[in-house]
């Protein structure tokens, strides 16, 4: 297959994605196609930003510049950074009123069902859509609390002592080349401060839609637990069918202070053209804790290795991650646990499916310091593998620096058993819905242990790629 | 009821039943005996429609209408069921859950609406076959030992009430006890009219579900047919009439 080909592959035919709608909608501003330091400098112009932040982007950028693609996972040489508009407004300003935004806006993420989770189960809800935010509210309950619930754009210039103070500080720019990238044209995403003792147990959340075609979407997220805080996030996403890819590179700093707890909840399911190249990371501080839920159904290709650094005696980390890859897609995700004091303990819970010629790979890293006695971690990771051809690979790196730890790893690889699909299909049930049993079954332990509508909805959606996956 | 005619079945490229002839008439209880390797599973499964067993030539007649080509699913929502000599683990699947998708796949949705009384329906039966209640949250056949997965087989026939049961090696690796149990599920379900072909080795469990006619399959053929008198000649005898060395080397099927 040519570049030009498997770039402009249509997944339509064997796919059943639901959001893959496209809306008209004009843009307001746009930095046309294309990356430059110009572009940097327009982007932190058209927010009216303070130099501070502008001087950020700009010294980002040089790194970007000079930085060599990752080395390691997917061929990521189909990008073409000159390819993708790096910043569109698509409203004026974001809005606490659903109404104000265009309609044919609105009616997307009522489709996609926001608006009606914000009511049922959510504390705060934000919307982004292509560049910046077009709806962001926080229950007024939590604001009289101290909680500050804002978009990034909003919080550069409402929080700005707490902005420089974290911002970067557990992503520098210089981690690799997308961070160094998201740090220079961020636009969007959230920024959360949790005051100590105050505990958010209702979700907040960010949706995040792409619209245009050849478009990148650049989010930045902050969250801040104070001490004693605790914070349940949530994110999802979405794309239009485009022939032509898009890029989705987020960076996302979580810092949880002594005795917090931060939750973070993905369902990525971007339409199956998006590269999605994201840097999450946690930092936890004294008996803090972390968990990452992370889901990959969507993507053309994803790296994503959500991690935590356990730099406070007694902190936690866990990382559950589940991936599908379907036919064409990459999932290269897993975990990175850093135990940097003593009694840390970490879990890393994986189950990734590989459906046709998708490919799912566990990338993990352990890393013990010395003198972080008597830290534990426990890795284990499943994979199950649908078709003769679909692939899994498995990448655990241990750097461990002290002796007093206990390291497990175990790892496990099967396929979908022809006797099991006979055995159920003898029992009255259709092929198709055999498979979707034993793909359940499968998942089964980890999903039963998600927060409800996690679980109906990635059942509904491991369902929906199933579909022709026999016969 | 059951009407096979000059079956032949391959696995891969050797065929393994070589022209099988045999009749169930309704409520009748028909056993097909053969050493090890005659190619007994091997019609159990291809009866069945196992993708990996082709049917290169003959009929299956069930009920008048030829199922040679009919999807296994369609097959048990005809009436027709398996029970398998090596039941298959399925780890995260409950089996209750299980059990109620496949009765209201069989009998329809209605069938199952009520979630209890489905559940005191599951219980009952698992009582009637000395099944501990935990069972029902267990997933499926995962773990269970060869007993418990025999005996969860003969539950999932009784809820599915099937006109005709093809049980494989049913009583293969069961205590006499077990046998016993296994037989009464059976002839719970014969005594209501189903019709019963029985894949053995052994006469031992014939003593408890009678045969009205047996069949020795032997080398991919049937070399005889007779009343149940041949059962108890076989348990004297053995195959050594029947087999020859030429058949039992062509015997590895996979199963």
């Amino acid at each position: 297959m040519s570049k030009e080909e498997s770039f402009s592959k249509d997944f339509s035919e064997f796919d059943n994605y639901q959001f893959g709608h496209h809306d008209k909608v004009k843009h307001i501003a746009s930095t046309g196609k294309g990356i430059s330091r110009d572009v940097v400098s327009k982007i932190s112009e058209l927010k009216n930003e303070p130099s501070w932040m502008t001087d950020i982007r700009l010294k980002a950028y040089e790194v970007f510049e000079k930085k060599p693609m990752p080395s390691w996972g997917p061929d990521l040489s189909e990008i073409n950074f000159e390819e993708f508009t790096y910043f569109i407004r698509s409203t004026e300003k974001e809005s606490d009123q659903w109404e104000d935004m265009p309609q044919e806006i609105l009616d997307t993420f009522d489709k996609l069902g926001i608006p009606e989770a914000e009511k049922k189960f959510l504390a705060g809800a934000s919307a982004q859509y292509e560049s910046e935010a077009v709806y962001h509210k926080l229950n007024e309950e939590l604001g009289k609390q101290g909680v500050i619930f804002l978009t990034m754009d909003q919080a550069v210039k409402e929080e700005p002592e707490l902005v420089k103070k974290y911002f970067g500080s557990v992503i520098p720019a210089s981690d690799n080349k997308f961070s160094a990238l998201n740090t220079a044209v961020w636009s969007g995403g959230s920024f959360i401060y949790v005051p100590p003792g105050v505990e958010v147990n209702t979700p907040l959340q960010t949706y995040f839609r792409i619209n245009e075609e050849e478009f990148g979407q650049f989010e930045r997220t902050l969250i801040i637990a104070d001490e004693g805080a605790k914070v349940v996030y949530n994110e999802g996403c979405s794309a239009p069918k485009w022939a032509k890819s898009s890029l989705h590179a987020a960076v996302v700093e979580l810092v949880a202070l002594d005795n917090s707890r931060i939750d973070y909840q993905t369902i990525q399911n971007w339409y199956k053209n998006i590269y999605n190249l994201v840097t999450k990371r946690a930092v936890a501080k004294k008996n803090a804790t972390v968990t990452w839920l992370d889901i990959n159904v969507g993507s053309r290709i994803t790296i994503k290795y959500p991690s935590v650094m356990m730099m406070g005696e007694g902190a936690r980390g866990e990382v559950q991650s589940i991936a599908f890859a379907n036919e064409e897609q990459l999932q290269d995700s897993g975990a990175k646990m850093i135990h940097g004091a003593p009694n840390t303990t970490s879990v890393v819970t994986s189950k990734s499916i590989s459906k046709g010629t998708g490919r799912s790979s566990y990338r993990g890293l352990v890393k013990v310091l010395k003198g972080a006695k008597n830290s534990s971690c426990r890795v284990e990771c499943d994979a199950l593998l649908i078709n003769e051809e679909s692939r899994t690979d498995t990448y655990p790196v241990m750097d461990i620096s002290e002796d007093d730890t206990q390291i497990a790893h175990e790892a496990s690889v099967s396929k979908v058993n022809e006797d099991q699909i006979f055995y159920l299909q003898s029992r009255g049930i259709p092929e198709i819905d055999a498979m979707k049993m034993v793909v359940n079954g499968f998942l089964e332990p980890m999903v039963k242990k998600l927060p409800l509508e996690y679980s109906v909805e990635f059942q509904r959606l491991v369902e929906l790629e199933l579909e022709g996956s026999v016969g | 009821m059951l009407n096979i005619e000059k079956l032949r079945v391959s696995v891969g490229d050797k065929e393994v039943l070589k022209g099988v002839d045999i009749q169930v008439k309704k409520g009748e209880v028909h056993a097909i005996m053969g050493p090890n390797g005659s190619g007994k599973s091997t019609l159990a499964y291809s009866l069945m429609g196992h993708p990996l067993y082709e049917i290169n030539s003959g009929s299956v007649l069930f009920d008048g209408e030829d199922i040679v080509d009919v999807e296994p699913h369609e097959k048990a929502q005809k009436g027709l069921f398996l029970a398998f000599q090596y039941p298959m683990e399925i780890p995260g699947l409950q089996m209750e859950s299980f059990l109620r998708s496949a009765v209201s796949a069989v009998k329809g949705k209605e069938e199952t609406k009520d979630v209890f009384e489905f559940h005191r329906k599951v219980l009952k039966e698992m009582r009637y076959l000395g099944i501990d209640e935990s069972f029902a949250n267990r997933y499926l056949n995962d773990g269970f030992s060869g007993g418990e997965k025999k005996r969860a087989e003969v539950l999932q026939m009784l809820l599915l009430e099937p006109t005709m049961a093809i049980l494989d090696e049913t009583d293969s690796g069961l205590d006499i006890d077990a046998i016993k149990i296994v037989a009464k599920g059976v002839n719970r379900l014969k005594d209501k009219g189903m019709s019963i072909l029985i894949i053995t080795h052994y006469q031992r469990i014939l003593d408890y579900i009678c045969p009205d006619r047996v069949s020795v399959l032997s080398g991919g053929k049937i070399l005889k047919t007779s009343g149940p008198e041949l059962a108890k000649e076989l348990e004297k005898t053995g195959y050594k009439n029947f087999s020859s060395k030429k058949d039992s080397s062509d015997l590895s099927v996979g199963f």
